[in-house]
């Protein structure tokens, strides 16, 4: 048995919480705050994704909101066929079954992040963040000019998808789907860092020289990792379009792309359980002081502030120390 | 005669106006060390640049054994035998001299795209980086942070890691630079024994080094290699005391 470090401990009693939180609410037949897990717990898995990227291969994405949303008309566009019994593109039938939409949803998605980044791949820092900007944006416009999809009003899901004979309408249920996926994604992200495409992606981050001297090639490594990062945002994607019921071009706007580096950096860059920490930290302050002023990111700017200058590593490095590397 | 395991042929380079490698040939035998000499500025570094790959020539070609390697990338060359270490030292800071020196195992003991088996049960890689860090005497530090080693050691981390990859070639560049009178004599000690295993094509400074070590030398200046031969021919070389030597006397 391994001992477990300050940082375990931290990171169990936060998913011991977020998992009783949902419980009590139910009890307390609060379905509102069931349904405000199942938004944490989703955002965190989208910033998970996207922590793999930005946090364990320093590839700074301005663009994962595409693969967000990406995943979410997934969703939607599946629902829609599968309700009036239409084709998709006049052949292809639709689902309401989530492990056929989350399939779809991260091969749609990974197959964007392969095209996307191949080309932004190439650059580096700043023109990185503008061109993985540019292609969401593009992605965004699409939406917006679709109309069989609803265009910028968007596309309701009428009755959420189902998955086996769950019965998904429940908000613990749902809740229960999505934190499963949640921890999935966080063990998936821990055993690829333990691996040896791990171990190249971080010198990829240190000290891309290194690796090409090391017989290995950056650019392959840099990008399977953009394409998984995006996979497992995507998920998340088709996981809020249903807890939604609703899916719309906003899901693919840059604010989203945005406020998931904030969560990324608010919870630790780099670190496993960081965007957990942001998230819940995020839709918190979204609700209870959005619900006092219109001007919560206000606040959510000044903590930011303080963790970027005070708190190196985020809030968990804040509480658990610096990442130790062995 | 044996055939040259890294050859050089009319390779040339130049910056706008400036000639940084003109018409360079020079190869590298098994069994020897090939030692690179110039004053500052002689392009020594673009040289070295050229052959590992992160630069491209403007023409010429670069043979590692007999295959052509000009137009590849460096990881593709460290692949095929290329080892090097860098003039200023060049590692992950943050991890442990273990982690550096497992990545560079980690291209001969199988394939970087493994994402569910743990490294830290990988037998293979692990006893491939512990032979190697036996072999320059790092065990002892082996799971210390490189951010936390001394320069001499950060060296040996370099040597290790270069030697970890298997190569059939070493390409040294001024692996003496800032270490103690000590730490150069240990690794001249090191090299002497090392290159019957693995030929060596060395960019030094440390002249002692030079002519203790090199079976052969070569003398770059403004790009050019103006003398090519044996420590004793270089030594007594009019042109070499003149461009370079001669500021000692």
């Amino acid at each position: 048995m391994r001992k477990l470090t300050r940082e375990s401990w931290i990171n169990s009693s936060l998913v011991l919480l977020l998992a009783l939180a949902p419980l009590c609410a139910s009890l307390l037949d609060e379905p509102y705050y069931v349904n405000l897990a199942s938004r944490v717990v989703i955002i965190a898995m989208a910033a998970v994704g996207l922590n793999l990227a930005l946090g364990f291969g320093g590839l700074i994405s301005f663009g994962h909101a595409a693969f967000f949303g990406l995943g979410g008309y997934v969703a939607g566009v599946a629902a829609y066929h599968a309700f009036d019994g239409s084709y998709f593109i006049g052949v292809i039938p639709g689902s309401d079954q989530m492990p056929v939409i989350w399939l779809v949803a991260v091969l749609v998605a990974g197959l964007a992040a392969t095209f996307i980044g191949v080309i932004s791949l190439r650059t580096q820092g700043v023109y990185f963040i503008m061109i993985t900007l540019a292609f969401a944006q593009m992605i965004y416009y699409f939406a917006i000019s679709f109309p069989t999809y609803g265009g910028e009003d968007g596309l309701s899901i009428y009755v959420r998808n189902s998955l086996f004979s769950l019965d998904t309408s429940d908000p613990l249920i749902f809740f229960g789907i999505c934190f499963f996926s949640l921890m999935l994604s966080i063990f998936v992200t821990r055993r690829i860092m333990g691996s040896r495409f791990g171990a190249a992606l971080t010198m990829a981050r240190l000290n891309d020289i290194r690796l090409a001297t090391s017989g290995v090639e950056p650019f392959p490594i840099r990008l399977t990792t953009f394409v998984l990062s995006a996979m497992i945002t995507s998920g998340a994607g088709a996981l809020f379009a249903d807890l939604n019921g609703f899916v719309s071009p906003s899901m693919l706007s840059w604010h989203h792309s945005g406020e998931l580096m904030v969560i990324v950096i608010l919870g630790g860059v780099g670190r496993l359980f960081g965007p957990v920490a942001g998230a819940v930290v995020f839709v918190l302050l979204e609700t209870f002081i959005g619900g006092f002023t219109q001007h919560w990111q206000f606040f959510l700017g000044l903590i930011l502030l303080s963790v970027v200058l005070f708190a190196n590593g985020g809030l968990i490095g804040l509480l658990a120390g610096r990442p130790r590397h062995d | 005669m044996t055939e040259a395991v890294l050859r050089i042929e009319k390779l040339q380079k130049n910056f706008g106006a400036l000639k940084a490698t003109d018409d360079v040939t020079l190869d590298l035998k098994p069994g020897e060390i090939h030692a690179l000499i110039g004053p500052n500025g002689a392009g020594k570094s673009t040289l070295i640049a050229q052959i590992s790959g992160g630069l491209s020539p403007d023409s010429g070609n670069i043979y590692l054994g007999q295959e052509n390697v000009t137009g590849l990338s460096i990881a593709a060359r460290a692949k095929r035998g290329l080892g090097r270490c860098f003039q200023i030292s060049s590692l992950a800071m943050p991890l442990s001299v273990r982690r550096n020196v497992m990545m560079a195992s980690q291209a001969v003991t199988g394939t970087s795209f493994s994402f569910w088996k743990q490294t830290d049960n990988d037998q293979k890689l692990l006893e491939a980086a512990e032979k190697v860090l036996a072999r320059v005497g790092l065990e002892p530090r082996a799971d210390v942070p490189v951010a936390e080693l001394s320069h001499g050691e950060r060296r040996q981390v370099e040597v290790a890691c270069a030697l970890a990859l298997k190569p059939k070639v070493l390409l040294l560049d001024e692996p003496m630079a800032g270490m103690g009178a000590g730490g150069s004599e240990r690794l001249t000690g090191f090299l002497e024994e090392l290159k019957l295993e693995v030929p060596i094509l060395l960019v030094e400074h440390d002249m002692d080094a030079v002519f203790r070590l090199a079976d052969r030398i070569s003398v770059l200046v403004y790009g050019q290699i103006i003398a090519q031969g044996s420590a004793d021919m270089i030594r007594q070389d009019p042109l070499v005391r003149e461009a370079y030597l001669g500021t000692e006397e």
